[in-house]
């Protein structure tokens, strides 16, 4: 999960025709041969860190896990599985049909997994894209000590999420810092809901610092003139933020939705350490280690699935994003300018 | 981030990039990819030679490997050891020599297996059998720790370090510790008038609960697996009534609702304050609660084997410890049994008590007037090591273990009866062990 920034660039130049006809047209004249010289060892080196790792993934998807050979007690290569290790987690399918696997297999918790792991998405991001906009919000303002503020406000988001998690672990503790000032005494790593909203909590103190940048960065380059205008025609402050502020900080909260979005549906390491999965909170990525250990196919199989849904969801957003950036930000900007 | 002019090609360069950013939840899978499977008869055969080895294990906390290597190596100037230490976390000590065996690794010579790794080393052909030209000798040591070691009535390493649950008791409020899991559980009002919990071991949803849950179903009378490993047996009145034994305390308040989310440090941590009167846990934290400067109990406290079922036998304890297995792949396999036997010797044996307070495999040592004066614990743990059922020995012990602990959970947490947990991690465990998922 981490040749993430590499992917950028290169998918787009494969991807994405250029956009400016003009550009397109001087590609073919003379200088073509010399882009394509310069972009090509890049190209190449992202087929073999991303391409190629996609495809054994998916072709092993399709092949059974090494069985025992009853004989001798050796692993054995399974062959062609056909769909078989997809049916594994789509229905459940442990060898007897649909919803065979019984309860404490990894089979049996694909959708539990799927749905704790997109309630963390909604939960989390929301609370993170409100508490993210109120903190850019105020350190938008021009006041003593903001620089001060912006840095101390940061400093959730500075820490490794594995320090983080252990961080919440201990506070969350029988005995910790939560139930003391709260006056109770919640299993927050036991059952029912409490390791859920411990884990949204957590997740939310880190990446709430995170979201605020990015929609800090999308305030300030809204020009000031906008809102003198806005006042001297009368509009109150709930009026400008609603009319001025929110449309045009859209596309940058957008993008820092979406990359929260995507980041959240692949959480791994503070479930994993904060409630090592206890209350059914095995996020997906954490069930495609858990099967890795067992078997690499059906473990193949699963991150292929996980990789479709997460794809899904980038997609939606984008074409979404996509159009409301292109078709309402651009004339809304001069009409207010 | 976007331009005033707000084109919209930053944004979706921007966030198409992103979506791209998924296609790393691939890699995982990918990952791990590779064949995992076959015996490899050839490379067993190959390689029977002397030279220079590396012997692979994880952290060396408390020091005591090297020494024992520097010893080797001043007797052996033309086969030298070299250590190769790898994290201290044991899941990423397990895929790091399973990446190894699948590269066919020859650098990989001698390695440091958790007893719960080895029948599935074992069955993907990695471990070179101890036969023939490498029978091992193991008269001498404690059974469990070479059943643990044994695949398919082959033994496949050596048995380096042990380890076995104790009970910790507050010998203040019980003079004599119980025989038995009834009786401890009738003292539990003693520790109710002193307003503290009465018992706990490791009931968090990870590896401890399947340690817990184990021990108490083999102390019943239960067991897992069949002898011959291919069968789940936890659809009998014995391993109900050992689960149901957990499950109950609970219920009771014997064991404390916080329980549930202990592992070794917390129950250590509570025991240490007094807020404990029985705790499981290993030999480790004797010599913590004895020096540590926050306990509170430090004189106050003894060991005993854990309770049994009031048959008169102690509690079955779930075995821990590590064996040394040589690889196939290896080049220099003589020199590499030579240096397992070594490793297994009284001599080292010794050296990794005193110095690391590592419990020992040879039987005798656990007898020595010497060493019982500085750990006094040791008969105690003897006990609990010779009545030590290991783990199930599958080579799915990942999927086996898995089934264990999220099932006891449901029913400790109360959220499955202990019948339909146990039928569901009946059939769950034989589903792990057909099949691996």
């Amino acid at each position: 999960m981490s040749s993430t920034s590499g992917v950028a660039t290169g998918e787009y130049a494969q991807g994405e025709p250029p956009l400016d006809p003009g550009r397109r047209k001087s590609l073919h004249d003379g200088s073509g041969r010399r882009a394509a010289l310069l972009i090509g060892p890049t190209i190449l080196l992202l087929a073999i860190v991303i391409l190629y790792p996609i495809v054994t993934a998916v072709s092993q998807s399709f092949t059974q896990d090494a069985g025992l050979d009853p004989s001798t007690g050796m692993f054995v290569e399974g062959g062609f599985a056909g769909i078989a290790n997809y049916r594994l987690w789509l229905l459940q399918d442990c060898g007897g049909g649909a919803f065979s696997c019984p309860p404490g297999t990894l089979g049996s918790q694909f959708w539990t997994a799927t749905g704790v792991t997109f309630l963390f998405t909604v939960v989390a991001v929301t609370l993170e894209t409100v508490l993210g906009l109120i903190f850019a919000l105020v350190m938008h303002r021009k006041f003593k000590g903001r620089a001060i503020l912006r840095a101390s406000v940061l400093v959730p988001w500075a820490i490794p999420t594995a320090v983080t998690a252990k961080l919440w672990y201990f506070i969350f503790a029988y005995d910790g810092i939560a139930n003391r000032v709260l006056g109770t005494e919640i299993l927050w790593t036991g059952d029912g809901w409490a390791p859920k909203a411990a884990i949204i909590i957590a997740d939310t103190w880190k990446t709430a610092p995170f979201m605020a940048l990015l929609i800090l960065a999308g305030l300030q380059v809204i020009d000031e003139g906008v809102y003198e205008a806005a006042k001297m025609d009368g509009a109150g402050a709930w009026k400008r933020f609603v009319f001025i502020t929110l449309p045009l900080v859209r596309p940058a909260l957008m993008v820092a939705v979406l990359f929260r979005t995507l980041d959240t549906l692949r959480m791994y390491d503070l479930p994993k350490i904060l409630t090592g999965g206890a209350g059914d909170t095995s996020t997906l990525s954490m069930l495609v280690v858990d099967q890795v250990r067992s078997g690499f196919h059906a473990a193949s199989a699963l991150s292929t699935i996980t990789f479709l849904i997460v794809f899904l969801v980038a997609f939606i957003f984008i074409k979404f994003l996509g159009a409301n950036v292109t078709e309402q930000r651009a004339p809304k900007a001069r009409k207010a300018a | 981030m976007f331009g005033k002019s707000g084109k919209s090609p930053a944004a979706r360069r921007i966030s198409f990039s992103l979506a791209l950013a998924a296609t790393g939840v691939l890699a995982l899978g990918a990952c791990g990819g590779g064949d995992s499977g076959g015996g490899n008869s050839d490379a067993a055969q190959s390689g029977n030679s002397t030279g220079p080895i590396t012997y692979v294990q994880g952290k060396d906390n408390s020091g005591i490997v090297q020494p024992a290597i520097d010893k080797w190596n001043a007797a052996h100037p033309d086969q030298q050891v070299t250590l190769k230490e790898q994290t201290d976390q044991a899941d990423q000590q397990h895929d790091d020599l399973v990446q190894n065996f699948q590269a066919e690794n020859a650098d990989y010579d001698v390695v440091s297996v958790d007893n719960i790794w080895t029948s599935e080393f074992a069955a993907k052909g990695w471990l070179q059998p101890l036969t023939g030209d490498y029978e091992l000798d193991t008269s001498n040591l404690l059974e469990p720790t070479v059943q643990a070691e044994t695949y398919n009535d082959t033994l496949y390493a050596a048995p380096t370090t042990s380890d076995g649950g104790l009970l910790y008791y507050r010998k203040d409020l019980v003079p004599t510790p119980p025989k038995s899991w009834d009786e401890m559980m009738s003292m539990c009002p003693i520790a109710q008038q002193n307003g503290i919990d009465c018992y706990a071991g490791q009931f968090a949803q990870y590896e401890g609960l399947t340690v817990n849950t184990a021990e108490a179903i083999n102390t019943f009378g239960g067991s897992i697996l069949s002898e011959d490993g291919k069968t789940a047996t936890l659809d009998t009145p014995e391993a109900k009534a050992g689960l149901e034994a957990l499950v109950e305390g609970f219920q009771d308040g014997n064991i404390p609702r916080q329980a549930i989310t202990y592992q070794e440090e917390q129950g250590r941590q509570s025991f240490e304050d007094g807020k404990l009167m029985f705790l499981r846990n290993w030999p480790y934290v004797y010599s913590l609660a004895k020096t540590d400067g926050s306990s509170t109990v430090k004189d106050t406290f003894g060991v005993a084997p854990l309770p049994g079922n009031g048959d008169g036998k102690p509690g079955a304890s779930s075995l821990g410890g590590h064996a040394a297995g040589i690889s196939v792949y290896s080049d220099h396999k003589e020199t590499a049994f030579e240096f397992v036997k070594f490793l297994q010797s009284e001599e080292i044996q010794r050296d990794w008590l005193t110095q690391g307070s590592a419990a020992p495999v040879i039987s005798s040592l656990y007898d020595d007037a010497a060493l019982v004066e500085q750990f006094p614990y040791l008969p105690e743990l003897k006990t609990s090591i010779e009545n030590a059922v290991p783990r199930p020995v599958t080579p799915f012990y990942p999927a086996v273990t898995k089934a264990i602990q999220d099932n006891a959970f449901a029913a400790l947490s109360g959220s499955k009866d202990t019948d339909t947990a146990l039928s569901d991690m009946q059939k769950s465990v034989q589903n792990a062990i057909a099949g691996g998922q």
